[in-house]
């Protein structure tokens, strides 16, 4: 069954292709079992070749498919690897894309472009798959700017609201930014080592590359600008809270669940070239760090719930990144895993609460909703202590991980270590204001009748509450992708430590139930001083990274393309079209129409050529 | 034979040759600006058979016959054209052929 690996992107592909050409024609009903049912699939497929892969005890399997280009020695093919870590993001890729499909054939259901709906989400299962599985960079990029664009294409899936195309353009604008650094690494990486297979890439460097030289901190300073704009981490953070403009499934799907976790995955699959770099490697962990307790504190002063939950998620991209620095592969990725679950959990449940309260997004105007929607309240109860790292809830266990591998690193390993349960105690704070605000207190406008619902948008629900609550226990086979004896050491730390670790979380959900629930500390009195609305006033803007980037980036270019528009080279053109302009007009002039005025200026001529000749 | 100095048959040929010129330029009429023409043409025949006659040379006299026919095959497409612009614009005022102007 592996050999049929190559079936996994093409289903969403043909569903894509079928939906696109019908240009729906076709009914909902068809649209739905062709969107949804591609996805479903790929994951049957996916989970027999997952018992088949890990029966076989292989630790990698390559499937050619055909060759793609072969240009002299450059010879990418259409090939699939499946180890370890694609076998995990496929399962992730396909299993949660398909409860989000179905999610979204009810949740969609009243829009008038279901069709092109289904259609850009199978074109997105699809070139995630590509880059997931791909044996070489250039399939990986391929798939690569092929989830781009169809996050860009889902972003201003709305397309009529200006501010949604406009958001649309920033994620697709600011990414680029990344890409252009990754494709330059690329190019790089095929002109130092001669081949962009990834295996063979991590082999060859592996033997002609010392720890720390230049070539590995450049290449993986070029991959890394790819992972940090993908995975909306600083300093390309700004676009993944304005993503939020597109349909709620999509922000699970896309900007939770999988796409935006691409970096991580890159960074994982090439960790070869990391560990040959170890100050690139230590910047990612910084990286992590300083992007996860800034998108925390901007998560506490947001309303939206979507942008609440968006900020959320960058920030538990910073705990992947922070795991993926301090070395800890396998926990990041395992984290990778529950995260998908929890935040693509909160995400649905956001999407009932919104749909219920008629696309309602504040907060703050709703309000003791867990009577009217209780499954959303489940749902969020449940995906919230997960989010929070509640003991033995699936986040709790990757969580754990990643922060004790950053604790067992030498030297700032205990900075590293010390943001990282700062950060987890504003999650708790975060997550649990957003849970009571909107699920306690008292009712405030208009509360709704009854839930969104139906078996295709709370089953779902359901699925990834087990697997928020159980997906903890689940280990992942990527042993042999980052080498044995990594990931299950045990790590020797003392009771009083982990203890701390456990209660400071709780610790913010206490601070969260008093501030927020029993009203013990007011808000409002703390606003009341300039300083904390100042504060709150810069956080919210997500401490002011799009203002700096309007002037450091945006009012500039806007500057020079507006000064260039009369520029000195258009100016001399310009000059040469005016001059033969008038000369036009003066012979123009000359042109009457007069037979004796021709004849006259003939004789004329005639009579000056004779002077001439008289007086030369 | 007394011979005529070149001199008088040259000035008399410029002579004709600027009350063509002249006929030419101011006329309405175009049949007159037609006549003006055929007098510029003859004006320079003269010119050429005084000179074949001082130097005593026969091309002068061919030229002059050359000219002949030049100007019987001009009046021909000249008068045709005037019969076509009589009939096209009621008129024979050349003013009235103006329109092609810048």
């Amino acid at each position: 069954m592996q050999e049929f690996i190559w079936l996994l992107p093409s289903f969403p592909l043909a569903g894509f292709l079928i939906l696109v050409l019908t240009s729906g024609t076709l009914s909902r009903i068809t649209v739905a079992v062709i969107g949804a049912g591609s996805i479903g699939l790929s994951f049957l497929v996916a989970s027999i070749i997952a018992v088949q892969f890990l029966g076989s005890g292989d630790d990698y399997y390559i499937k050619e498919v055909w060759a793609w280009m072969s240009v002299g020695g450059f010879s990418p093919g259409f090939s699939f690897y499946l180890d370890g870590l694609s076998l995990v993001m496929m399962l992730i890729i396909t299993g949660v894309g398909f409860l989000i499909h179905l999610y979204a054939t009810g949740y969609m259901a009243d829009d008038p472009s279901y069709s092109r709906f289904f259609s850009y989400m199978n074109l997105f299962i699809a070139a995630m798959l590509m880059l997931v599985l791909g044996d070489n960079l250039v399939l990986l990029y391929l798939g690569w700017e092929g989830v781009g664009l169809c996050s860009y294409l889902l972003i201003g899936f709305w397309y009529t609201k200006p501010e949604n195309g406009y958001a649309a353009r920033k994620a697709f604008v600011v990414t680029r930014v990344g890409d252009t650094s990754m494709a330059i690494g690329l190019f790089l990486l095929f002109a130092q080592l001669g081949t962009l297979n990834i295996q063979d890439m991590l082999h060859v460097a592996e033997v002609e590359w010392n720890i720390g030289s230049g070539l590995a901190i450049a290449t993986t300073m070029l991959l890394l600008g790819g992972a940090v704009g993908k995975s909306a981490q600083l300093p390309l953070q700004t676009w993944l809270p304005d993503a939020m403009a597109g349909p709620t499934p999509i922000s699970a799907l896309i900007h939770a669940a999988t796409m935006v976790t691409a970096g991580v995955y890159l960074i994982a699959r090439t960790h070869v070239l990391f560990q040959l770099a170890p100050s690139v490697q230590l910047l990612v962990a910084w990286i992590g760090l300083i992007t996860l307790l800034m998108a925390g504190f901007t998560a506490l002063t947001q309303s939206d719930i979507k942008r609440i939950l968006a900020f959320s998620t960058v920030s538990q991209i910073g705990y992947m990144f922070l795991g993926l620095g301090v070395g800890a592969w396998s926990a990041a990725i395992f984290h990778l895993m529950t995260h998908a679950f929890f935040k693509a959990l909160l995400f649905l449940a956001s999407g009932t609460v919104i749909l219920s309260m008629h696309h309602e997004q504040s907060i703050f105007k709703m309000g003791g909703l867990r009577k009217a929607l209780p499954v959303s309240f489940a749902s969020f109860l449940i995906g919230s202590l997960a989010l929070t790292a509640f003991p033995y809830t699936s986040g709790y266990f990757s969580k754990d991980e990643i922060l004790l591998a950053a604790l067992e690193l030498d030297g700032p390993g205990i900075f590293l270590w010390a943001g990282g349960v700062l950060g987890a105690f504003f999650t708790g704070i975060y997550t649990f204001r957003l849970f009571f605000v909107v699920f306690f207190g008292e009712t405030s406008g208009h509360p709704p009748e009854k839930e969104v619902g139906g078996w295709h948008m709370n089953g779902p629900l359901i699925v990834l509450m087990v697997l928020s609550i159980f997906g903890g226990f689940i280990s992942i086979p990527v042993d042999a992708v980052f080498g044995h004896g990594e990931s299950h050491e045990e790590h020797h730390v003392s009771a009083l430590v982990h203890g701390f670790m456990v209660a400071v979380p709780l610790l913010g959900i206490l601070v969260s139930y008093l501030c927020f629930h029993k009203k013990v500390f007011s808000i409002e009195k703390l606003m009341s001083y300039s300083i904390s609305r100042r504060l709150h006033k810069f956080w919210h803007s997500g401490w002011g990274m799009d203002w700096l980037y309007d002037r450091v980036f945006v009012f500039p270019f806007l500057w020079l393309s507006r000064i260039n528009h009369a520029d000195l080279v258009d100016r001399f053109y310009g000059l040469i079209v005016e001059v033969s302009k008038s000369a036009n007009k003066m012979v123009v002039k000359s042109q009457t129409g007069y037979l004796r005025w021709y004849a006259f200026i003939m004789a004329l001529g005639l009579v000056a050529l004779l002077l001439l000749g008289i007086i030369l | 034979m007394s011979s005529i100095p070149i001199e008088h048959g040259l000035v008399l040929s410029a002579i004709l040759f600027a009350i063509g010129l002249i006929g030419v330029l101011t006329r309405r009429n175009i049949v007159f600006v037609l006549m003006s023409l055929e007098i510029m043409l003859n004006a320079s025949g003269l010119a050429f058979i005084v000179a074949a006659s001082r130097w005593g040379h026969a091309e002068g006299q061919v030229m002059f016959l050359m000219i002949l026919t030049l100007a019987a095959a001009e009046v021909a497409v000249g008068l045709g054209l005037i019969i076509q612009m009589f009939r096209q614009f009621k008129t024979i005022d050349i003013n009235v052929l103006s329109e092609m102007k810048g």
